[in-house]
Formats: structure tokens, sequence, C-alpha cells
């Protein structure tokens, strides 16, 4: 039985912005983060990688990096451990062993560009990257495949010959399509037949990346008692020593996980690249290791995103009712398998109720590197396909985009495209906001000389996640409280969970201490992605706060020398039933427990199995030059139901920082490939993220329908708001020049080749 | 990055002096924004910089009647900030105001660029255009080359090991004259040139006429190029749409762009085309004050 | 520190206000320098080619991306860097700013944009919204969408 909750709206803490907890380190520098854990006798370590997107290794020889003065180990494919082949769940997508093994270095064959072939430690970084220059590495150089289409064809290079697919549970060899699986309901031929109005169209996107300024990083230690301690950016400790774990073939109680401060990961920092090398290295070197990524590396060998070949059918009857969908959709995966098409299933019919849909997805290897999370992951894509073509389909019936969307909006009960029927969501509630908002009632206004402007819209969904978090209390004589929680912050997190626990105790946000802990001082939590932390780890503060309430009645019924069930809890004071002039605040007890039985503690975990649905919807006004295809964005807002806002500025930030990254990835954001299966622009300069010229003031608008499932209504708000920006600007595009893109990136030869 | 040595030498004789001991395995140091990105990623092998900035002369901004000097390792910055400059150069801060952010406008300078020779080099484009030229410094004297004769090729310029560019001089453009830059990018700011023009107009007395132009393209070829019939073509015509559109089709065709990552051949023709008759038009509108 | 190099150049630099004596390898970078020589791991490294700004420091009143500076090359100049901007007395209003207008998320940008935006108001206190965003176009942030950012030196000018 889930627990539900009434709203309430009478908080304290909730909804107020008190300033993070973490504030001060971070804008003093103070706070450490991967880069600058320093440990006595630290050695750093580079890898060598491979040039060749896919190719044999005939020969590695390491002799002379071994003998250049101040190289302390080298390793190869040879010294990783043998993973057997097992899936584990990392709570966003999950690993196979031996895949994730292979994908960390090189065996017998290279997969992709920069897939590492030795890793050196050395005495410091120059003197390790100057001896991996002597690594003499012999390849036998095979053709690549870069796109889900050559990946298919008959002849295509077989990536992993020993990989089984599966193909709507057929099992098939010697492919690189690693799954095919389909969802169909209702009678969705006859629909589309009958349908009044439809529309189909292919859609291509391009492989981008998280683009998160702080390079992957790890430092190891390996003791002689076979104990392994790792430091590193990561999103979740538990789920990083699940997979060193795993990778280095030992029980997970072996390693010790202790995150740092995380520079930005939006799903990418899930997976681990550097740390069981950094761990065996240091078990040859009997010195701590660190590894920090070249920004290149970071680009050709972890987590983009898959590129995808998506193609739409829509029908619609004559009255604007959505009757039949169909969806098509190619996910490349990288040089493993797991491309991310069963969330792209479960999102990309959500925001609408469609009686008869069909979606069927592939997961495609490519001489890539294997695609990671990257925040909504699958999402964004099927909404740029399916909100384009719903824009489609509105222009050639002449119905208006805003209240099409009202008429099929999604609704408690509808079934999403998976089967999944939906609870309580706010979908309506976001469309009615948006067309109530300041920014559609506003007239674009009109261009200069020269240029020409426009204005899109578009919906987007991510459904949100619960799984495990645990959190710890401790009283302090002080009046506060100390909390142990074991989500990394990689946005302010501590202090939502902080303020879930002031509410219960009625006190301060601040007069609670948050920290994140390491494997060995908090319980098992997943990790900080799926928009799932302020719910399930605010949700197991909330449970430890209540504990502790719990745990402070015992002591207050010593106190006053009553039974403890006569004793209540209201607004951060304790009160006695029967003589109700008898009341001790709470700080007022935290001085006195010392006499009361010593140290007050809690704890509070969860296991959620439903988080509850985020809907968003953007309005995107642009400006063209028609001369050179320039565009810029001259006005944006992104419109979501957050369930309670429980820190209103960190919900806006999570909406503007998903704008802009989807504004990104419209507009320029592509790994460029070559012939030869290199990324042409593995550099921020080329792969081109904006810059604070490239974006206006993002408007926020937050819809507050409270998620019952939430003892404050929190729902996941991270993921939504990238997938709505890609398909709300190629509307707009469309409005401002009359000619709509159907390829990311949208840029401005794209444009210009459109205005031909 | 393999390691290497770093020297300040004060004068230039003590540069050159070190330069030639390595032969190609030295490079002057300036601003290092490309230099130690080369390095970095074992483009260049170097055994040692040589940094110039100790060298009063290579660090000087002289403007005067005859013309403006720029020291080959002044920064960007100071260019642009310097009024004068400002008034009587305007292309030359059109380019050196766009080169990377803020930080790297503190570092990088036109010389740099210079020798740098990136196809995409934005200070270069004016220079050309105005007709400026590079005092060039060895063990064996200086010399002195156009600067539409510098760059050779991508990464590629006149300097022969041991030599180091001492200054750029720009010779003072003369009255009813007036030159811009702009480029084409994917951005806003921080960005390589997907197409760049710069232009120098001679206007007559009247201002209506055109009496010479040159006309310089970014990004568009192997190296810079001077758009000689473009800039011709302008010679004794009256200012108008019909003039200035008919040499920026000759720009177009002096063009010769590869397809990459940042833009196709299609693109970057018509961005020339575009860019050229917008500079030209701005030259026009800076000569007639 | 290192084998193989050739010889360590002197320096003698004012880092913070502080004077500094030291041997720095010819080819280490600033950021290295100030990071593993001395310990101010502050200052940020994201790209190690100056497109990203997270290292940024200051060095004689200008603002430079230290991956694309020698440590050798500060010899005789003052360096400042974000260890060096909040005083006993508490933040300077740039930093106080960045915690009210939730300018940072996940945080590794944000000493270079506060040592920028710092440049910048030095200068110019009263900057134009465009103007701040010009300033700060050599500093990716990929978490904020530079809005807050924007408003936080906007709250911080005069």
């Amino acid at each position: 039985m889930v627990a539900t909750f009434e709203p309430k709206t009478d908080y304290k803490v909730v909804g107020t912005r008190p300033i993070r907890h973490d504030g001060y380190d971070k804008v003093t520098g103070r706070a450490i983060y991967g880069a600058d854990v320093k440990l006595p006798g630290l050695i750093w370590a580079v890898c060598v990688r491979s040039p060749h997107a896919h190719a044999n290794i005939k020969s590695i020889d390491t002799s002379a990096a071994e003998a250049h003065e101040g190289v302390f180990a080298v390793i190869t494919g040879a010294d990783m451990p043998k993973a057997e082949s097992k899936l584990v769940d990392l709570g966003e997508g999950n690993i196979n062993f031996k895949w994730a093994s292979n994908k960390l270095m090189a065996d017998k064959k290279v997969l992709y560009r920069g897939h590492p072939v030795a890793a050196i430690a050395a005495i410091d970084r120059y003197t390790a990257e100057e001896a991996a220059r002597k690594v003499v590495v012999e390849y036998e150089v095979l053709p690549s495949v870069t796109n889900v289409v050559d990946a298919l064809k008959d002849d295509a290079p077989i990536i992993l010959p020993d990989m089984v697919g599966d193909d709507l549970g057929e099992d098939v060899t010697n492919t690189n399509m690693a799954a095919h699986v389909r969802h169909e309901f209702g009678d969705v031929a006859g629909a589309m037949a009958s349908a009044a109005h439809t529309v189909e169209r292919e859609y291509n996107m391009q492989m981008v990346h998280q683009g998160y300024i702080e390079p992957q990083n790890a430092t190891a230690t390996w003791d002689e008692e076979d104990r392994i301690k790792i430091w590193t950016s990561t999103q979740g400790a538990f789920p990083a020593r699940t997979q060193i774990a795993g990778i280095l073939q030992v029980d997970v109680s072996r390693v010790k996980v202790t995150p740092t401060e995380i520079g930005g990961g939006f799903g990418g920092k899930i997976p681990v690249y550097f740390e069981p090398l950094a761990a065996i290295l240091s078990k040859k070197s009997q010195r701590p290791v660190k590894m920090v990524m070249e920004r290149t590396a970071v680009f050709e060998t972890t987590g983009p995103t898959p590129g995808a070949r998506m193609i739409v059918k829509l029908g619609a009857d004559a009255n604007g009712k959505l009757t039949a969908a169909t969806a098509d959709i190619w996910f490349e995966a990288g040089a493993n398998p797991g491309a991310f098409i069963g969330p792209a299933a479960m999102c990309i019919y959500a925001p609408y109720e469609i009686p008869n849909t069909r979606i069927d997805g592939w997961d495609v290897l490519v001489n890539k590197p294997k695609v990671a999370p990257y925040r909504a992951p699958g999402s964004p894509q099927v909404a740029f396909a399916m909100e384009s073509a719903v824009n489609e389909l509105c222009e050639n019936a002449g119905w208006d985009p805003l209240n099409f969307r009202i008429d099929n909006a999604s609704k408690e009960g509808t079934r999403r495209g998976d089967g999944v029927l939906f609870s309580k969501i706010g979908m309506q509630e976001v469309l009615e906001a948006t067309k109530e908002s300041a920014h559609w009632n506003a007239p674009i206004g009109d261009a200069p000389e020269g240029k020409v402007r426009g204005r899109g819209i578009a919906s987007g969904y991510w459904f949100n996640i619960g799984l495990k978090s645990s959190a710890n209390l401790a009283v302090n004589s002080d009046g506060t409280v100390q909390l142990t929680e074991g989500s990394t912050d990689i946005g302010g997190s501590r202090t939502s969970m902080a303020m879930h626990v002031a509410e219960v105790l009625g006190i301060g946000a601040h007069d609670v201490r948050p920290t994140v802990g390491d494997t060995e001082s908090i319980g098992y939590t997943d990790v900080t992605g799926g928009s799932r932390t302020t719910y399930a780890t605010g949700y197991a503060c909330w449970i430890a706060a209540n504990n502790l309430v719990d745990v402070l009645k015992e002591r207050v019924a010593v106190l006053w020398d009553i039974n403890k069930d006569d004793v209540e809890f209201n607004d951060g004071s304790f009160s006695s039933k029967a003589e109700a002039q008898k009341t001790i605040g709470f700080k007022e007890l935290a001085g006195k427990l010392d006499d009361l039985g010593g140290p007050a503690n809690s704890t509070g975990s969860v296991d959620l199995e439903s988080a509850g649905d985020g809907f968003g919807m953007h309005i995107a006004d642009i400006e063209i030059d028609l001369a050179t295809g320039k565009s810029d964005i001259i006005r944006y807002t992104a419109v979501q139901d957050v369930g309670t806002a429980i820190h209103p500025a960190y919900v806006e930030g999570q909406l503007q920082g998903g704008s802009a990254q989807g504004i990104g990835w419209a507009l320029n954001e592509e790994y460029y490939m070559q012939d030869d299966g290199k990324m042409a622009n593995s550099s921020f300069l080329d792969y081109r993220m904006p810059t604070t010229l490239d974006l206006p003031l993002i408007e926020t608008v937050l819809v507050e329908v409270p998620n019952p499932l939430h003892p404050y209504g929190v729902r996941g708000v991270g993921e939504t708001p990238i997938c709505p920006p890609i398909p709300a600007i190629a509307n707009a595009i469309n409005d401002a020049i009359g000619k709509r893109l159907y390829n990311t990136p949208m840029n401005a030869g794209s444009i210009l080749k459109a205005l031909k | 990055m393999h390691p290497f040595a770093y020297v300040a030498p004060s004068t230039v004789a003590e540069a050159v002096a070190e330069l030639s001991k390595h032969g190609d395995r030295a490079r002057p140091l300036a601003g290092g924004t490309d230099l130690l990105v080369k390095a970095r990623a074992n483009v260049w092998e170097l055994d040692a910089v040589v940094d110039i900035k100790n060298i009063p002369e290579l660090m000087t901004l002289t403007i005067n009647g005859s013309g403006l000097s720029i020291g080959a390792g002044v920064p960007c910055y100071q260019v642009y900030d310097n009024s004068e400059i400002a008034a009587q150069y305007p292309g030359i801060v059109d380019g050196a105001s766009i080169i990377g952010g803020i930080q790297i406008q503190s570092r990088a300078g036109l010389g740099g660029n210079l020798c740098n020779a990136a196809p995409s080099g934005d200070g270069i484009p004016s220079l050309i255009a105005l007709s400026a030229v590079a005092k060039i410094a060895s063990v064996n004297g200086t010399r002195e080359v156009a600067i539409e004769n510098f760059c050779t090729g991508p990464s590629r310029t006149v300097l022969k090991a041991g030599e180091l560019l001492v200054s750029i001089e720009v010779p003072k453009p003369a009255a009813n004259s007036g030159a811009a830059y702009t480029r084409f990018i994917p951005r806003n700011e921080m960005d390589i040139a997907v197409a760049g023009v710069g232009v120098f107009v001679q206007l007559d007395a009247s201002g209506k006429n055109f009496e010479s132009a040159r006309i310089a393209l970014a990004s568009v070829g192997p190296t810079l190029i001077l758009a000689s019939a473009a800039g011709d073509s302008l010679a004794g015509k009256p200012v108008n749409d019909e003039t200035i559109a008919a040499a920026s089709a000759l720009a177009r065709d002096a063009a010769t762009p590869i397809t990459d990552m940042r833009g196709t051949i299609e693109q970057r023709k018509q961005l020339v085309e575009v860019l050229t008759g917008r500079m030209i038009n701005k030259a026009v509108e800076r000569a007639r004050g | 520190m290192t084998t193989n190099s050739p010889s360590k150049v002197h320096v003698t630099t004012t880092i913070n206000g502080q004077q500094h004596e030291l041997l720095v390898p010819g080819y280490m970078s600033l950021l290295d320098t100030l990071r593993e020589l001395i310990g101010l791991t502050g200052t940020k490294e994201g790209c190690l080619d100056g497109n990203c700004g997270a290292c940024t420091v200051n060095i004689d009143g200008r603002i430079v991306d230290s991956c694309l500076v020698l440590g050798a090359e500060v010899n005789g100049k003052e360096v400042s860097t974000i260890e060096g901007m909040a005083t006993p007395e508490g933040l300077h209003p740039l930093q106080q700013a960045f915690l009210e207008e939730a300018a940072l998320q996940c945080g590794i940008c944000t000493p270079g944009f506060l040592v920028a935006a710092k440049g910048l108001l030095d200068n110019e206190p009263s900057p134009t919204e465009g103007r701040i965003r010009h300033w700060l176009a050599g500093n990716l942030c990929r978490c904020t969408g530079y809005d807050k950012i924007v408003r936080a030196v906007q709250k911080a000018s005069d």
C-alpha cells in the first residue's frame, strides 16, 4: 500500500529560499571537488587512448614507458579482472560488468576513438603524459560505423561479435542490434486509416554531450588488506561502489567510496570511468593514484546521449482529437548496448491521450562512446519528433497548437504509450498556466530589417523515479541537528534535505547541518538522478525527522515523568496532553538530553516505487537573420508542474538550466563525426555550448500541483525542462520562416539551406 | 606535453639568438593562447619557449603621423582600449575585440594571431586591408613582409626558424578612408569564424565615389585571402547598392572554402557575399565620418 | 617535483597579497602552479584550452585563463585568485550576491565567474546587463542558464 498525503499550504520552511549550506565553501574556493583531493604520496595517472574508432590490437609494448624515469606502474587490458556478464540496475540505466569493464580498458579490440588501451601512473601528471607517448600500440584498423542506418546494414562491421541481440524476444547473433522492443495498444492500423488528418515525418538527431564543466576524475588507494578507497565526483557513491566492485570482482564491502563535491553530471557521472583503473594502478604502485580526464577524452569517451533516427505518424479526427500514433525509433547506444529506448517509449505520447498507439524501438551499437544518461535520457529526442509532428498536424489542419494540446491533454487515468496508467498529474494545469502566462499573451514585436521572428511552443515529460535513500539525524546540545544523507549534491539538494527536516522539527533551515555521507557512514542511497533526489531522499529525511520526534517524546516523558503517549509535538514544541501549560521547545530540550538518556539519533530510509510524473510547457521566441541564418532566442519561458517547490530558487534554476541545455542542443551542439570515426569538434570551442551571450533571461512559471505520494507534495523537476526546448525552437523557426527543420542541430547552416 | 624550458630575454638580439639555437624546437611566447594549446596537444614538440614580453620594443604601441606600430607581444585589450586607435583604425579594433573572450584578450595579441596563421584569424583581415607590414628580426638582421604574404597556409608563415616577429606596421589611413571587419559565428562570442571579411575603402573628397578598396577574407581558404578583384572593382565607382553588390559577388568568387564542422562551402560563400556588402557599407559610413 | 625536466625557473610572485618564492618547471601552467605547488585548489580545471573560464585568475588587474599562462610568467606580478576574494571581515559583495541569488548549482564554474565578475566591477561598477553578459562570455556554466548569475552580478553592482 503506497502512502498518500493531503496537500498543505501552511509551511514555515518549505517554500522559502535560505542560503545553501555548502554555499560559503563554494563561493570561496574551499569546496573539495574530485580533482582537489590530496593524499600523502599521491601520484598521477593518464590513459593511452586509441586513435582509431574500430581496430584490433595486434600488440602493445609498454617497456619504454615503464622505463621512463618517474613511472610507477603501467596497466593494459590484461590487468583488468575478467568480469562476468551480469546486468545490474543503477537506478537510471543498467550496467553489464562485462561490457563496462571493456569500456574502461580495451582488451583485444578498440570499439571507439579514445578507448583506453593502457594507463600509466607516474610522479606527476606531466611525467605520466610524457611516458604515455612511449607506449607503442600496433593496430589493425577495421571499418567503423557511426550512425544507426550504417550499423544495421547487412555488410556492417560487427562491433561486439559475442553480443546476442534481442529482437522482440528472439535471439539474434552477428548483429549490431542489441534490442528491438514494441509497445502496442488498440487498433492502430484501423484508427490511422480512418483518421481525417495525418502527418508522417522522419526526424534525425546527432549525438550530444552533457557538457559538465568538471572533467571525470578519481583518486584511489588499494591497500595490503585489499581494501579499496575511492574519492570521486559521482552522482551516487553507492552505485559507483556497485560498479567498481563489479568491475574489480571484489565484494562491495571492500570498496569505500567518498563522494567529493561534483562539478555537474546531468547523468554523465553515474557510470564510472577512472575509478577501477586508478585502483588497479594503486595496487601495483602501492601509492594513492589520481586521474583527471582531459576535455577531449571527456567528449570522445564519456556519456553522450544517443543520436537518433525517428519516424512518427499521427492521426486525428475532424474535430481535432488525436486518434492514433506510431513511432519507429532507432537510438545509438555507442559501443555497448543500452540506448534508453525504454524511457523513450514511456515519454513519447505522455502529454496526450491517444487511444491507439504503437512504438517500436531499436537499441543500436555504433563505434562511438557508450551513451550515458543525460537529463531525461531518451525523452528530448522523442519530444522533438512528437512535438514537431503535433504542430505540423495543427498547421495542416488549421488548429491552434495550444488549444489542440489542451483538448488532447493527458490526465488521471490516461494510458501512457508503454501501458502505464497515470495517477494525479498536472498536464492540464500546465497548459492553462501557459495560456495565462505573460509571455504567451505578449506580442512578439517587430523584427529589425532583414530579420524575422517566430514563436513556438512544445510540451515535455519525464516520469521521475523514486528508489532507495537513507538519512540519519543526531541532535546537538545547542538545539541544532546533524543530518547525514546519501545523495551527492549537484545543485543545492543538501539544503532541500535540511528543509525537510527543519519543517518537521519546527526549527530553521540553518539549524540543520547537512552532510553527504560516504558509503561507510550512511545507508544505501541511489543516484542523484532521475529527478528523484528531493523526492526520495527528502522523503527519507522526513521519516528520519519524524522518528527523531518519536525519540524525543520519550525523553520528554522522562523529563516530566509521564507516558510517552501523553506527549504531543507541534511547531517545534513538546507539550503534555494532560497539562497544556507544560511545554518545552526543541532547542531547550536539546540542551537537557545529557540528563535524559544521552544522544538522540534517528534514521530514515525509503524504497519508493512511484514518484509522480512531471510535465512542462515552454514558449520560445526566435529572431532569424534571413541573409546568414543566424538565430537568437529573444524571449523564453518555462512552465512546469513542480509539485511543491521546497526551495523555489533552486527549482527555478533547474528549469532554467534544463532550458539552456535544450536550447544548446537545438541550435548548435552535435558530435560532428569525420568519416574515420573521429569526433571533429571535441573541444568546448567547437562543441559550442551556449555562453552568457547566447541566452536571454529565462522566465519560469512554477505550477504547484502537490504530488500525493510525497509528504510535502514534491515531484521531481530536474529532467522535464530539457525536453520541450528542441521542438519549441523547431516550431518557432517554422513560425518565423515558414520552413520546418527535421534534423538537429538546427544551426545557421541548416536554416540558410531551408531558406533556399 | 613535451617538457620545455622557459627563457625570458630582454632584448631582440638575445631572443633571436635563443630561437636560432633551437631551430624549430623553440617558439616565441606572447599570449600563449595558441602556443600552449598546441604544445599540450603535442602539435608542437618544443624544447624551449622564448617569452618575448620582457622585450620593450615588442610590447610597445606607437601611434604617430606616419602610422601605427603594434609590438608583436601587445595584447588585444591594449589595442581596443586605446582611444586613438579606436578613432583612426576601427577596422583593427573590430578584429582585436572579438578574439576569444575577455580572459583571452588580456593575453592574446595581433602579433600572435598573425604568427599562429589560422585561416580564421580575426585580427588579420583588417591588417591586410590596411596594407600593413610585418617587421621581422633574426640573427642576420631585419626584413619586412606585407601582411597579405605573411601567412602561407594553415599554421604556416614566412618566418624561418630563428626569425622573430617584432612589430606590425600599419600606414596612416588617408582622409576619407574607412575600414571594418566582421565575422560570422554560430554563437555570439567565443567562436571561430565560419567566414570573416575585412574591408578598407578610400573615398574621394565628395564621399560619393570609391577611389580604392581592399577586401580580405578569413576562414574561406587555406589561408587569409586578399580578394583583389573585389576590392579593385570598386575603384572609381560610385558608392551605391549596385557597385557594392558587384564587389560582394566578386569576393564570393574569391573564396575557396571547404565543408567542415564549422560550415559548408555553399554557406561560407553566401556569408562572404553578405558580410562583404555589410562591411563595405560600414567602412563607407566610417569614411564619411 | 618532477623528473626529466629542463631547469626550473625561480619565480617571486605575490599571490593574494602574500609573497611566494617558487621553483617552477618551465612548462608548468599557472593553473598547476597554483593548484599543485601552492595548494590553492579553488581555481578549477575545466578544459585546458581557454574555452571555459573555470581557471580564471587576475594578474596585475587583468583576468586571464590560468591554464594558458605559465607559472614562470608571473615572476614579479600580482596574482589574485578566488581564495583572495573574501576578507576576514566577510564575503565580497559578489560572493554574497551569488549566495542570495542562488547563482550556483554545482559550483565548479563559480570561482571563475566570481574572479571574472570582480574584474569587471573593479573597473566598471555599474555595468548594463549586456555588458555583464559580454564580459562573462568566456566563462561557461552548464547548470544555471546564466540567468541567476547575471542577476547576482547586477545585484552586486552599484
